[in-house]
């Protein structure tokens, strides 16, 4: 104690600079905050451009730390290391895409509003924290940054009544899910009295560990590990996902299913590999479970889906399942796979929504899979590329999907767990059917509907970009994969 | 040249079919001649290989290797042996009947036709020449994307269902033999086919690896039981797609046994050699009653197609049975297979474009709608007899060689497999001659047959080309069997040679 509190006085400002990607962001947070106030209606695309050159920094700065080590600052409380870095680059980029995609949407129902990018940038704050965070205190803060932000970003349009109920709903399920995971990390505060991670796994690889400690120390595992399996949406704690997807504006819908699920696993390695990684074996057997119903409940019950956005909800939990699986490995090749499914998950899951949100026109919210039908005489070119994303969803290649969906399932027949991988397989067929329904709606049913597609430059160019990456990623796979091998 | 030209074959339709995209459906006609001189242009390129072809050795030709995916040690490891060469010249040759076949007939999106099939060409040949086995996992799967597409955008009546159910069998079938294949590697260390050859492998392994890649081969033959997505599929596919479907994609699965099966899991086949050989002989005699009785020609082509590839199959796993009397049984047996596949190849695509022929001027694929055709189209009716009688086995057609060479392999193997195999030259006969018989001959009962044009130039080109073929094949085929004869003889030594020994 002692010692912490002489590292607090001795507080050396140059170690600042590894934090100030966070301390550029809640400044801007402040100043956008603020000028947004003074903006008139009309002028009110200032904020959004602001927010996307704040984010835009926000990448520069933490590309700029990358390679710098691991540096332990704030009395142990904050690190910078590549993990970190990357991630950061990785949820800014995604923000910026998010930000474009939802312009539109927020501009034809009326949501668009200054308090809206101040929010999601808030929320992108919290997940800086939350990926930096290195003591169990810091991780959870972030965690509730984000989570406060998300409750009023869905709620936003608020003459919805299901939009409501979502926020409520994420309100409620999530404070519980908050209040697992801080119980299970007063357990292991208690047991081995520090909040720092380094501390944590210290204590718990020690060979002098009592039984009853151990015993403590799991039960807190268990709850650590159900509040994260909540903020993924594994099953069983899956319940809020399709409702609030649905429930959630489509843009909003978009950020949650993409940003913060690179956060939540960042928590998931520093809590769980790097804090409790000599307790691998307890969790790997929990992952595995959660996995395999993940990608069970999510491949089945996505199939009797009509509304577009609880499908790709259901097809989220399965996503999700896989990205368990490769944790459950246990090897570091594995936590790779993991990483690199995530990313290309939140590049497919990103660009899905995007079209979706074409989709949608004045006064019409496209909800249904039968919006699709006939796209592929509306726009040839937006179908070819919900073509590629749905083919890379399913996971068939050359398209990026199949290669994460690989990478897993070779970690997992290494690790000796063939049934599992050949339970996954099954499954992933199983969902190529719902993958295929938006395909044949596009290009297979007939209909009416012929009246073009309109919307901005930019959307276009960013939504073509990121779905022709979904194809070109899939040629190169290897480079991706060396970034996602690097962080650990 | 030689260092690139497997590339070549591969990405040249491939790039080909998006540049025929960006032409645009506005623009047929210079898409269709952009697809066509393509497809062309890979044609030459491709017999490139048969003239620079050593058939002297086994080992792998026009071989191209670099790294790819370097953390799991996955090269882009393309080369050519004796049977996949054939195969490839195969595709290129059948690419351009469908785009020819397709010109005037495809009025819906024809340049997005042509792109689709020129697409497909490229990754086709891909999975012919990988010899890497992610990158032919990519190819074979990737191969289907177009095939769905061109079910389910061209095709018929019922095309939602018959594409869905051909894209979801056949991924099933493979799933599995991606996860046999990650299991190799992770025993080998490698994912190179010619290492998977070599890998010492228990009995138990092995007989999972087998039925792994079984599932996924017999699926895409078709094998009995699990062949009911081709009839669906055939008849809802536009003429086009049917051609590539029989003539192609059918042998990717028989190529598979060739280049995975017998020499990764020789001791499995063995063991498991008496399943499949009463499996292929159902499917040659049962599946031959079941196209006796259809009513749609293209069903009935496509039960024929199912019934043949039986062939093929038995060819393959009667080996084991007929070595043991006579070593050239089993070879002829295993050569047999392969010609089968190229004759068939030429048989089924000219069977599927004789009925495109028809179904072009009267829409319709029903027998019964027909009759009497030889009055108005006779030029059409002399092509049309004459596929029938090679799609029969008739001597000094292609379609008798293949099925001889196997006959008479099992007949090394038993007697009785042979003779059961032998009542496909009756069936086949009577299902098919049958069919010409109520479609072409006898009296006019329906006024549209009567005021049918007969075959344009355009059809007579590709029809006489594909005659000239089958023909060529059953005098003379001397050239294909010389230049699959070393990789056939040391595809044989593989799969006698037990692994567990090692």
């Amino acid at each position: 104690m002692s010692n912490t509190a002489q590292n607090l006085f001795q507080f050396d400002t140059s170690t600042l600079v590894f934090a100030l990607p966070e301390i550029f962001l809640l400044s801007s947070i402040v100043v956008i905050l603020l000028i947004d106030v003074f903006l008139k209606k009309s002028f009110k695309n200032i904020t959004y451009y602001l927010s996307q050159i704040a984010i835009f920094i926000t990448a520069l700065l933490s590309y700029s730390l990358i390679g710098n080590g691991e540096q332990i600052i704030f009395s142990g409380s904050f690190i910078h290391d590549d993990l970190a870095a990357i991630f950061k680059v990785a949820m800014m980029v995604a923000s910026i895409v998010v930000l474009v995609y939802s312009r539109t949407y927020l501009n034809i129902h009326n949501l668009f509003k200054g308090e809206y990018f101040v929010l999601v940038l808030l929320a992108i704050l919290g997940m800086m924290v939350m990926v930096s965070g290195y003591s169990l205190l810091t991780l959870y803060l972030g965690l509730e940054i984000l989570s406060l932000s998300l409750y009023t970003l869905i709620a936003i349009a608020r003459s919805r009544a299901n939009a409501v109920e979502a926020g409520l709903k994420y309100f409620v399920l999530g404070a519980i899910a908050s209040g697992l995971l801080l119980y299970g990390m007063s357990m292991i505060y208690g047991i081995n009295g520090s909040l720092n991670i380094s501390e944590i796994a210290q204590f718990a690889s020690g060979a002098s560990l009592q039984s009853s400690q151990q015993l403590i120390l799991n039960f807190g595992l268990v709850f650590i590990v159900i509040g994260v399996a909540f903020k993924l949406g594994a099953v069983p704690f899956h319940n809020w996902v399709p409702d609030v997807y649905q429930g959630s504006p489509t843009s909003v819908t978009m950020f949650l299913s993409s940003v913060p699920k690179i956060a939540a696993v960042a928590m998931l390695i520093r809590l769980l590999i790097e804090g409790l990684g000599s307790l691998q074996d307890y969790w790997s057997d929990l992952f595995i479970a959660l996995a395999i119903l993940s990608i069970g409940v999510g491949s089945l019950v996505a199939l009797m889906q009509s509304n577009i956005k609880r499908m790709l909800a259901y097809s989220t939990i399965s996503h999700i399942g896989f990205i368990l699986l490769g944790f459950a490995t246990g090897t570091m090749t594995g936590y790779g796979s993991a990483v690199f499914y995530v990313f290309t998950y939140v590049l497919m899951s990103i660009a899905a929504f995007g079209v979706v949100i074409l989709l949608n026109n004045k006064g019409f919210e496209s909800e249904l899979i039968s919006d699709f039908k006939g796209l592929s005489k509306r726009s040839p070119w937006f179908a070819l590329m919900m073509l590629i994303i749905m083919l890379s969803m399913a996971g068939i290649p050359p398209f990026i999907g199949f290669y994460s969906k690989f990478f897993i399932l070779q970690q997992v027949v290494n690790s000796g767990f063939i049934e599992l991988a050949i339970i996954a397989v099954i499954f992933a067929v199983i969902s190529a059917y719902y993958y295929l329904q938006i395909i044949k709606s596009m290009y297979f049913d007939e209909s009416d509907n012929t009246s073009p597609i309109s919307s901005s430059m930019d959307t276009q160019l960013v939504l073509s970009i990121n779905a022709v990456l979904i194809l070109a990623v899939g040629l190169f796979p290897n480079y991706w994969m060396n970034i996602a091998l690097s962080v650990f | 040249m030689e260092q690139v030209l497997l590339s070549l074959l591969v990405w040249m339709p491939i790039l080909g079919g998006f540049a025929t995209l960006i032409v645009g459906n506005e623009r047929a006609l210079s898409a269709k001649w952009v697809a066509l001189s393509l497809s062309v242009i890979v044609f030459i390129l491709s017999l490139g290989l048969y003239t620079g072809f050593d058939n002297t050795t086994h080992l792998m030709q026009f071989v191209e290797k670099s790294s790819w995916i370097s953390q799991f040690n996955i090269n882009y490891h393309l080369g050519v042996d004796g049977i996949s060469m054939p195969l490839i010249i195969l595709t290129t040759f059948s690419t351009i009947l469908v785009i020819i076949a397709g010109w005037e007939v495809i009025q819906n999106k024809p340049a997005h036709y042509m792109a689709a099939f020129l697409m497909m060409e490229g990754l086709i040949i891909g999975v012919f020449s990988a010899l890497d086995a992610m990158l032919f996992y990519v190819f074979w799967e990737a191969s289907l994307i177009p095939m769905l597409l061109i079910i389910g955008i061209w095709g018929g009546d019922n095309r939602i269902y018959a594409s869905i159910k051909f894209f979801l069998y056949t991924f099933l079938g493979s799933v599995f033999m991606l996860v046999s294949l990650i299991y190799m590697y992770n025993i080998g260390g490698s994912f190179g086919i010619i290492d998977m050859h070599a890998l010492s492998l228990t009995m138990t392994e092995q007989s999972w690896i087998f039925w792994a890649f079984f599932l996924a081969f017999a699926v895409k033959v078709p094998m009995f039981p699990v062949h009911t997505w081709l009839p669906d599929a055939h008849v809802q596919a536009p003429t086009g797609g049917s051609v590539i479907l029989a003539a192609i994609m059918l042998k990717m699965g028989g190529y598979g046994f060739f280049r995975f099966s017998l020499p990764i899991t020789p001791d499995a086949s063995l063991n498991f050699s008496d399943i499949v050989i009463i499996i292929s002989l159902i499917a040659i005699v049962y599946i031959g009653f079941v196209a006796l009785v259809q009513r749609d020609m293209k069903k009935l082509i496509a039960y024929s197609s199912i019934s043949h590839m039986g062939f093929v199959t038995l060819g393959l796993f009667a080996l084991f049975l007929a070595v043991k009397n006579s070593y050239e049984g089993a070879l002829l047996g295993l050569e047999g297979a392969m010609v089968q596949m190229i004759s068939h190849g030429f048989i089924s695509a000219a069977m599927f474009l004789v009925v495109g022929v028809l179904y072009d001027r009267l829409h319709s694929r029903e027998i019964s709608t027909y009759g009497g055709v030889i009055n108005s189209m006779p030029r059409f009716t002399g092509f049309a007899v004459l596929f029938a009688m090679a799609n029969a086995g008739l001597p000094a057609t292609s379609g008798f060689v293949g099925e001889f060479m196997v006959i008479l392999g099992a007949m090394q193997a038993n007697f009785w497999i042979s003779m059961l195999a032998a009542t496909t030259l009756i069936l086949g006969a009577a299902y098919t001659l049958w069919m010409v018989k109520r479609v072409f001959w006898g009296p006019i009962h329906n006024d549209a047959v009567k005021s049918l044009n007969d075959i344009n130039s355009r059809e007579f080109l590709i029809l006489g080309v594909l005659a000239l073929a089958v023909i060529a094949m059953g005098v003379y085929p001397q050239p294909v069997i010389e230049v699959m004869n070393s990789s056939i003889e040391h595809l044989l030594s593989q799969a006698l040679t037990s692994k567990l020994a090692i």
